[in-house]
């Protein structure tokens, strides 16, 4: 699986709303823009993707190389701040490459994780389980929010403090990994959306 | 005058009918981009001080949650940076729940000073103290003190409201709002850049701030922080109101209208504190403000940045206005201290204005990319 590693400008890095529908327009330009932006940080405690190949350092890797371009790019990670209880990540997901790339699992050492999405029952939205996992379209990004897709921390072992850092991993069919970092923010929004489904 | 009031109407009437207006229209001036304006928030400096102020300003000050710690401090400060890095861009925050309301920055800053209390919480020594009370003070603890200060600036008023909530949402887990404080300058497109603004007395105030080369000698230190005063200043309208022009200027040592010391003739005239007028008085009355606050050398000069208040008048129709005074300076006890004890001793505008609220805070470096606020002082 190819690397890449972004780091934008924030302390978390990530990049645009704007900048993602920018950026998944040329694949070449997108592993090209990150790695540029990740030189000039050195250090990236954003998203991070690493290969599930030979540990390929992501500042060694170039979008020039043999290795293809990046596979998925987390932008704009975050987590649900929880002093208890299960809470969610959230992040856009871009796939820089011709085709589709679907995340089959995601892991934290924080909790254990599922892949969850929103449906309609007895006219209540509720969370369950995404069958097949998420999708993202070759050159497309796919949106993790409150209220939609989005990654569940079913059980933490400890508080979820504002501004934590938190580390996944979202494994990919194919047997590739993407790992990243996402920041805990106090979040108050959607909560009806998703919270029945669990209480 | 009740003839040209029925030759008025007359016009009026006889107009009417058409289908255009017989008064001609006040020319809508041509749609000028404010919104779009970026102030870049990333450098050695923080933004938001020695920048041009916008048309409004918002000061948020917080009392920092028991045990809150300098590890907390951190988290809390990385939250804040990122929020301010997004939305200054004109981007929402990382879960911004009205993501439209962050896409016109219109010259955002936020400009983060940390109080004394939170160098305690962190176990630092502070580089600022709280000033001694004056005798001109009637402070008052609901405008007074804090712990950690954002100062939100940007030409439009909702982008402040945004950036204010966004902040205050991601700073709640680490303290608790103290005051907020809001005020506003002249709008962006009333004067040409560079203008000197009204306060709500009518005054032109900022006309002796420092410039260009002087900038540098009275706001920043060679870390590339510098440390703020916010004073809030309630200004006696209904009594300023009595006083005639002239005893208005010379309360203030300047013109109202062209804001040139009573020596001069222009606005940036230099004041000549030596000039008498033929009966032996100084022409710049020895008591006004202006000769009482004027300093000369460039590392004594505090850069002021305020912004008018005016909130609800009363049921009597009495004005609450006054001014968000806030001043930048290097160091606070060499620059800003003695101006003030000399304007609290002997300054005939203190017939006018009483201080109702202070607080002082050391404004770190700014950051790179990638850093945030305040990683030399907490990391
Ligand atoms: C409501 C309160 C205040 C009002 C209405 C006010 C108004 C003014 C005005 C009209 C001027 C002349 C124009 C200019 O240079 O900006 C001035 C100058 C000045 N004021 Fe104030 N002021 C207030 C409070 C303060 C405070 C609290 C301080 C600092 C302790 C201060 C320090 C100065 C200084 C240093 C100057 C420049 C003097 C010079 O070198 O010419 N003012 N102020
Ligand atoms: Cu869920």
């Amino acid at each position: 699986m190819p690397v890449v590693a972004t780091n934008g400008r924030s302390p978390y890095g990530g990049e645009t709303i704007f900048g993602n529908v920018m950026l998944t327009r040329t694949v070449v330009a997108v592993a090209a823009l990150a790695l540029t932006t990740l030189a000039g940080c050195g250090s990236s405690s954003d998203a991070t993707a690493s290969s599930g190949a030979p540990a390929a350092g992501s500042t060694s890797t170039s979008a020039s190389s043999a290795a293809p371009a990046a596979a998925l790019t987390v932008r704009d990670p975050w987590v649900k701040a929880a002093d208890s209880g299960m809470t969610a990540a959230f992040a856009t997901l871009v796939n820089n490459t011709g085709a589709d790339v679907t995340v089959e699992a995601a892991t934290s050492p924080a909790s254990p994780m599922e892949l969850h999405t929103m449906t309609m029952k007895d006219g209540a939205m509720v969370m369950e389980p995404k069958e097949g996992g998420f999708v993202i379209k070759a050159g497309g990004s796919h949106e993790l929010s409150p209220g939609g897709d989005h990654l569940m921390l079913m059980k933490p072992s400890a508080p979820i403090k504002a501004g934590d850092e938190l580390s996944f991993t979202l494994k990919l069919t194919g047997g590739g990994t993407v790992d990243f970092t996402a920041v805990a923010k106090p979040f108050a929004g959607a909560q009806e959306s998703y919270a029945p489904g669990h209480s | 005058m009740a003839g040209l009031g029925t030759a008025a109407a007359a016009g009026y009437l006889a107009a009417a009918p058409a289908a255009t207006p017989s008064v001609a229209a006040v020319p809508v001036a041509d749609f000028q981009d404010i919104g779009t304006g970026i102030i870049p928030f990333h450098g050695e400096r923080q933004s938001g001080i020695t920048d041009e102020p916008p048309a409004h300003g918002s000061f948020v000050a917080l009392t920092l949650a028991k045990g809150t710690d300098r590890a907390a401090l951190g988290r809390m400060m990385r939250l804040l940076t990122d929020d301010a890095v997004r939305l200054t861009r004109g981007e929402p925050a990382l879960g911004d729940t009205d993501a439209e309301l962050a896409r016109h920055p219109a010259r955002l800053t936020v400009t983060f000073g940390f109080g004394p209390g939170l160098y305690r919480a962190a176990g630092l020594e502070s580089p600022v103290a709280d000033l001694p009370v004056f005798s001109i003070d009637r402070l008052q603890d609901r405008w007074s003190g804090g712990d950690l200060v954002m100062q939100i600036c940007a030409d439009d008023a909702l982008t402040v409201t945004h950036t204010q909530r966004m902040l205050i949402k991601d700073a709640r887990p680490f303290g608790a709002v103290r005051w907020v404080q809001r005020g506003f300058r002249r709008s962006a497109g009333v004067h040409k850049a560079g203008f000197t603004q009204r306060n709500v007395f009518g005054q032109l105030d900022g006309t002796a701030n420092p410039k260009d080369a002087e900038m540098a000698a009275a706001v920043w230190n060679a870390d590339h922080s510098t440390q703020l005063v916010v004073r809030r200043v309630r200004t006696d309208i209904e009594t300023w109101d009595l006083l005639s022009v002239g005893d208005k200027e010379n309360s203030t040592g300047r013109r109202m209208e062209s804001g040139a010391p009573l020596t001069g003739e222009a606005e940036h005239d230099e004041p000549d504190f030596e000039r008498t007028d033929s009966t032996g008085l100084p022409v710049m009355p020895n008591f006004s403000h202006v000769t009482r606050a004027h300093v000369t050398d460039p590392k004594l000069k505090i850069l002021r940045r305020p912004f008018n208040y005016d909130e609800a008048p009363d049921a009597q129709g009495r004005p609450d206005s006054g001014l968000v005074f806030a001043s930048y300076q290097a160091d606070i006890v060499r620059q800003y201290l003695p101006i003030q004890r000399r304007l609290a001793e002997k300054d005939l505008l203190n017939e006018w204005t009483t201080p109702i609220g202070s607080a002082v805070f050391a404004v770190p470096p700014g950051c790179a990319e990638g850093g945030w606020i305040g990683e030399r002082v907490l990391a």
